[in-house]
């Protein structure tokens, strides 16, 4: 085995469960070469809920926490609450993150607390069989829009600039390196991450969405689709032709969560002390 | 007598008081009347003692929180009421699946829905038990007074971390907002409970192997053991699990509480053990049955009053023992007829009606009320 493999995927839970062709597999390795790169393996912590993404956390030799459909953010403010220290990584995907857990989502951006979510967008509901998701194209067909999706699809970067995120990004399983390299940027940063991946799924998303159930082809669907574009205000042109804009769109300094929480601890007993006001 | 320092307090700030000197350090709450004095007192306790008290944008991501806290290695606690019970079903099976140690407070409001929010009812009793789905068991306490708030509350914590579930204050509207003495004793005087955390090399555990008591080790994350926990039906190394595996690990988490109650099941009896009228209680109205039971004694009546402390699990055993040699009793609830169902259950004497005193709406029952009951039903 590759010594990255050998060090970090949790050797007794193979085989994985992931179809043949599935991106899934390339995030478990773009994840590990970015925490062996960063040394920070003793402090990670993944949280994930439920959906084929959620597996990436299982298959990763690391502390991993996974919860309820839509719930790991929440999972990841009580594991990073209880130890600062941690990096912690939240491995989510569209449905996960968007739909069920889309509440989750704004209020962690808003209050830029330290953790890292990455987002496994595939377009579909994957895990139960191809249904209708919120990152499905308008017009699609799946099992549950037989005739066609009739709303518009919701982005998950611009949600998470929307709600206050300090960092976000979006690569693809088409693009390792800057993946491994945005990883390692998304776990460093003091902040909120948002890290969105575009990934292949060729069993649905493949068949269902884009005519063909060939990995090859879906992954080409990709590098084809996915335009590098870092300006937002450009990104309407990129979907006017049917594209995804991917790059490094967002990074900003603000105060953190955990540190704020540390110091209004810090002025209050203080404060206590004196026996003042506080 | 207790010792300690006497307070005058809500029963929620009680709930909060003794959930700081239990060892919590961390609250995800969301407010919700009758419950909001608990979230709204460790907001102001927990930095003191560099806890974290988070009001999160629902009760389903307190309760997550509340679960990714336990397994941070910290206590930590939530607390609602009805509806917001309602939200945090599924996570209570989480934490149960998981076996995260955590307290869970629900100060009971009346339902169905929104219900009744400042009015007191007991109509969560079943889905203290029930409300998350597949078969699991967790224990459920009923303090009926601001003292017992903070009684319960200490004990929810030591036994979340003796068998590592998620421990239940069935609470109600009366026991949250009433103001009444509350002896809080020394630290020195509490005793805690502290999960049992393994020794082995960091590479042996087996994160779902239990001990002798069917409750297996709990490792912090972040302690070097890597472990892998999974809401799924799991094998004992983590995994998703076969069928046997699945059988086993249910199987077994129902029966590391249920094969221990001798160790937290408590009924109470007020009154005349031996009288041949019984009243059955639990929560609040136990108080209203104890001025029944001192208003009929005075009457030259004998009644006793069976309270039950831990209503779950059910502590058959205790109700069937404390009920001995009764010809008449009458469960007295403010609900359409859930504890009776559990005494007609344990009690099977078929000359004996199980009759039920039931008081709805938001009405709590006053002490004549009973007497009334006796009297008019015979």
């Amino acid at each position: 085995m590759n010594p990255i493999g050998e060090k970090y995927l949790r050797k007794d839970f193979l085989p994985m469960i992931f179809c043949p062709g599935c991106g899934d597999g390339m995030i478990v390795q773009a994840l590990a070469h970015a925490v062996d790169e960063l040394g920070v393996r003793d402090e990670l912590t993944l949280t994930a809920g439920i959906g084929c993404s959620a597996w990436i956390a299982v298959y990763t030799h690391a502390d991993v926490l996974k919860v309820l459909h839509g719930r790991a953010i929440p999972a990841a403010i009580g594991l990073k609450a209880t130890r600062p220290s941690r990096k912690v990584v939240t491995i989510t995907g569209d449905g996960d993150c968007l739909a069920i857990g889309g509440n989750h989502l704004l209020h962690a951006c808003r209050r830029n607390i330290d953790l890292t979510v990455l987002m496994v967008n595939n377009q579909i509901y994957a895990m139960t069989g191809g249904q209708v998701a919120p990152s499905t194209p308008f017009n699609a067909k799946t099992q549950t829009t037989p005739y066609g999706n009739v709303e518009k699809k919701l982005d998950g970067c611009k949600v998470a600039i929307a709600a206050g995120a300090t960092h976000v990004s979006r690569w693809t399983t088409a693009h390792p390196k800057q993946l491994i390299k945005a990883l390692k940027t998304a776990i460093n940063h003091k902040g909120f991450s948002y890290l969105e991946v575009v990934s292949q799924c060729p069993v649905q998303t493949g068949r269902y969405l884009l005519g063909s159930g060939s990995p090859e082809f879906n992954l080409k669907w990709i590098k084809d689709h996915c335009v590098k574009q870092e300006d937002p205000s450009k990104w309407a042109e990129v979907e006017a032709q049917g594209n995804i804009p991917i790059g490094d769109f967002l990074k900003l300094e603000q105060p953190e969560f955990m540190e704020e929480v540390a110091k209004m601890n810090q002025r209050v007993k203080e404060a206590q002390a004196k026996g003042g006001d506080r | 007598m207790k010792k300690g320092r006497i307070k005058v307090m809500l029963g929620n700030e009680a709930c909060a008081e003794a959930a700081i000197l239990a060892g919590c350090r961390f609250y995800g709450g969301y407010p919700i009347t009758p419950a909001t004095e608990i979230l709204e007192n460790l907001s102001r306790k927990l930095p003191l003692v560099d806890g974290l008290c988070l009001q999160f944008e629902d009760e389903i991501a307190a309760l997550v929180a509340v679960v990714g806290a336990s397994w941070g290695g910290t206590k930590a606690m939530t607390a609602t009421s009805g509806p917001g019970f309602c939200l945090m079903q599924e996570a209570i099976g989480l934490a149960v699946a998981e076996e995260a140690p955590c307290v869970i407070v629900n100060v009971m409001r009346g339902g169905p829905c929104s219900g009744q929010s400042t009015s007191t009812a007991q109509g969560d009793l079943y889905q203290a038990r029930y409300g998350s789905n597949g078969d699991y068991s967790l224990i459920c306490l009923c303090p009926s007074d601001a003292q017992e708030m903070f009684d319960y509350t200490i004990k929810a914590f030591n036994l979340a971390e003796r068998f590592r579930i998620p421990v239940i204050i069935l609470s109600d509207e009366v026991v949250g907002h009433i103001r009444e003495k509350v002896v809080i004793p020394d630290a020195k005087d509490i005793t805690l409970v502290e999960r049992k955390a393994p020794t082995c090399p960091k590479d042996k555990l087996v994160v779902f192997k239990p001990e002798a008591n069917d409750v297996p080790l709990m490792p912090g994350f972040n302690m070097g053991y890597r472990v892998p926990v999974i809401s799924q039906a799991k094998s004992l190394n983590g995994n998703r699990g076969n069928a046997k595996d699945a059988d086993d690990n249910i199987r077994r988490i129902v029966r590391k509480v249920e094969d221990h109650m001798d160790e937290f099941a408590e009924v109470k009896v007020y009154g005349d053990a031996k009288a041949e009228t019984a009243f059955v209680t639990f929560g609040s109205v136990c108080r209203s049955a104890r001025s029944a039971v001192d208003l009929a004694k005075e009457k030259g009546l004998a009644i006793r009053s069976v309270e039950v402390k831990t209503v779950w699990p059910f502590p058959d055993k205790l109700v069937s023992e404390a009920l001995a040699g009764a010809k008449r009793i009458v469960v007295a609830e403010m609900n359409l007829g859930m504890l009776q169902r559990e005494v007609q259950r344990v009690v099977r004497r078929p000359e004996i009606e199980i009759e039920l005193f039931s008081k709805i709406g938001g009405i709590y029952p006053q002490p004549q009320e009973f007497l009334r009951f006796l009297e008019e039903k015979r």
